[in-house]
């Protein structure tokens, strides 16, 4: 199925983009493809925290691997509701999901 | 000020390999990176990753590939500036280049190799209001000069390996210590997170857990953290010395600064010798962009060796390199 994830923009709206469930994509890679500024440096291997995000809604509670929680750990700022976008595989349960994007995402 | 033929600026694998096909046109080479250590990527984000796509190397350990290619071009003794960023090249007159450092260090060069990866990997820093303005005066990203800190009071923040180690290393030297971490435990190393805690039991060390530093005060030079703690408590430490220690994360940097032509970030290179709209200047690994680009260290190289035979024409006022294989003649240095 497709799923609707929100994106907050700059100015605190949303935008809702649509993505597929069944094609093992990350959220991190759906931002990429949806032309946001995520760096990914690493390619999705949860070593250069540029796919920052906070999760808005406390629905998710997917609990993060230890790989992730090791880089968020290193972080200089970082929320209870941070997350590695590239360690989050999109499935049903996300729809409706909303991210922010975090500083570190961005290509400066 | 340094002469050279060639200043490389970027220690990656891409910029290592150009000292070794510059090396065999007997191109002398300066490197410089803002990085402490060589390697770029490989050492800074993934050192201990396999490689598996170099050939030759069914696999390679990212590490140990940087160590070959510094075993490499040990003949062509190339000397480095290492720990300072590039920030300025100007064009001389003579179409040779001067190019300066952030610490003022000073190279000149008949050409100059951009090898700059990513950009540079700069500190990540925590949001504090004033941070900056400490920077130099209390508030440092890196340990540099662990000598700097005996007998006076330091906070660490932080809760990765490095955070650990410079803080199981200052724990001797240092008047009065502290470590603030965000979490409630440390998932660094096991080894060094029990060393720490063993510090802190026998009172060398102050440790603030589920906590993060939230102001920093002083006149001129800094001299007071307050730490908030998650129930919202404060608690204010006096302090010469704020190390936040968060990792690095690779920013463009001066690059975008020096007149070239860009795109998204990467320089626009002309593929037959990689070099850029300003005649003299190559770029080449990462940092380039061209029809087809693939981000390899494979292509890197390839890059590294055409833009050496071109440099070459530069460096010796028009003459044409030939090609010699090292199977024939093998490695002849200077
Ligand atoms: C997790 C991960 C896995 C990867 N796996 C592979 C793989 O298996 N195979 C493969 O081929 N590639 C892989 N890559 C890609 C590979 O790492 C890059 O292609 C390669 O590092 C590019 O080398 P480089 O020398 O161009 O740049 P970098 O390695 O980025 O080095 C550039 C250097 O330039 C320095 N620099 C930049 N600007 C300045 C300045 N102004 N002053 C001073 N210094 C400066 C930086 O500090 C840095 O050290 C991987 C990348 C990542 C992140
Ligand atoms: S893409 Fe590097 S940590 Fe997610």
């Amino acid at each position: 199925m497709d799923i609707k994830i929100h994106v907050e923009e700059a100015d605190g709206q949303f935008n809702t983009i649509e993505a597929p469930t069944d094609m093992g994509l990350s959220l991190m890679e759906i931002l990429k493809a949806s032309e946001y500024p995520v760096a990914a440096t690493c390619g999705g291997m949860a070593l250069c925290a540029s796919c920052h995000v906070e999760i808005l809604d406390n629905t998710y509670d997917e609990e993060a691997n230890d790989a992730e929680m090791d880089m968020l750990d290193t972080l200089p700022v970082v929320s209870d509701s941070s997350r590695l976008a590239c360690q989050m595989p999109l499935t049903d349960d996300m729809d409706g999901i909303r991210v922010r994007l975090m500083a570190e995402a961005s290509m400066e | 000020m340094i002469h050279t033929d060639l200043c490389i600026i970027g220690a990656g694998p891409v910029g290592l390999f150009a000292v070794f096909e510059a090396g065999l046109l007997k191109m002398r080479c300066h490197v410089m990176d803002v990085l402490p250590q060589i390697g770029g990527q490989l050492s800074e984000i993934y050192p201990k990753k396999p490689i598996y796509d170099i050939p030759g190397y069914p696999v390679v350990l990212a590490q140990e590939l940087v160590d070959n290619l510094a075993k490499q071009i040990e003949p062509f003794n190339p000397s480095f500036t290492l720990g300072e960023r590039v920030e300025k090249i100007e064009r001389q007159e003579d179409e040779s280049f001067i190019l300066e450092t952030n610490e003022g260090t000073q190279c000149h060069a008949k050409a100059v190799v951009i090898a700059g990866g990513l950009g540079c990997f700069e500190p990540r820093k925590p949001a504090l209001d004033r941070l900056e303005s400490f920077e130099g005066k209390g508030v440092d990203y890196m340990v540099r000069n662990p000598e700097k800190y005996i007998n006076r009071k330091v906070v660490i923040a932080g809760g990765g390996d490095s955070a650990l180690d410079w803080t199981i290393y200052l724990a001797e030297h240092v008047e009065e210590l502290t470590l603030v971490h965000r979490g409630s435990s440390f998932r660094g190393a096991p080894d060094s997170a029990e060393k720490v805690l063993k510090l802190a039991e026998e009172g060398k060390l102050k440790l603030m857990l589920n906590s993060q530093v939230s102001e920093l005060k002083g006149e001129q030079l800094l001299n007071e953290c307050t730490i908030t703690n998650k129930a919202g408590e404060t608690e204010t430490v006096s302090t010469d010395f704020f190390i936040p220690l968060f990792g690095l994360s690779p920013k463009l940097g001066p690059i975008a600064n020096w007149n070239l032509n860009l795109d998204k970030n990467a320089i626009e290179v002309n593929v037959e010798d990689y070099s850029t709209n300003v005649p003299g200047v190559y770029a080449i690994g990462d940092i380039n962009q061209y029809p087809g680009k693939l981000k390899l260290i494979l292509s890197g190289f390839h890059e590294a060796a055409l833009m050496a035979q071109s440099a070459y024409r530069v460096v010796s006022g028009g003459k044409k390199a030939s090609l010699k294989y090292t199977t024939v003649n093998g490695i002849q240095t200077f």
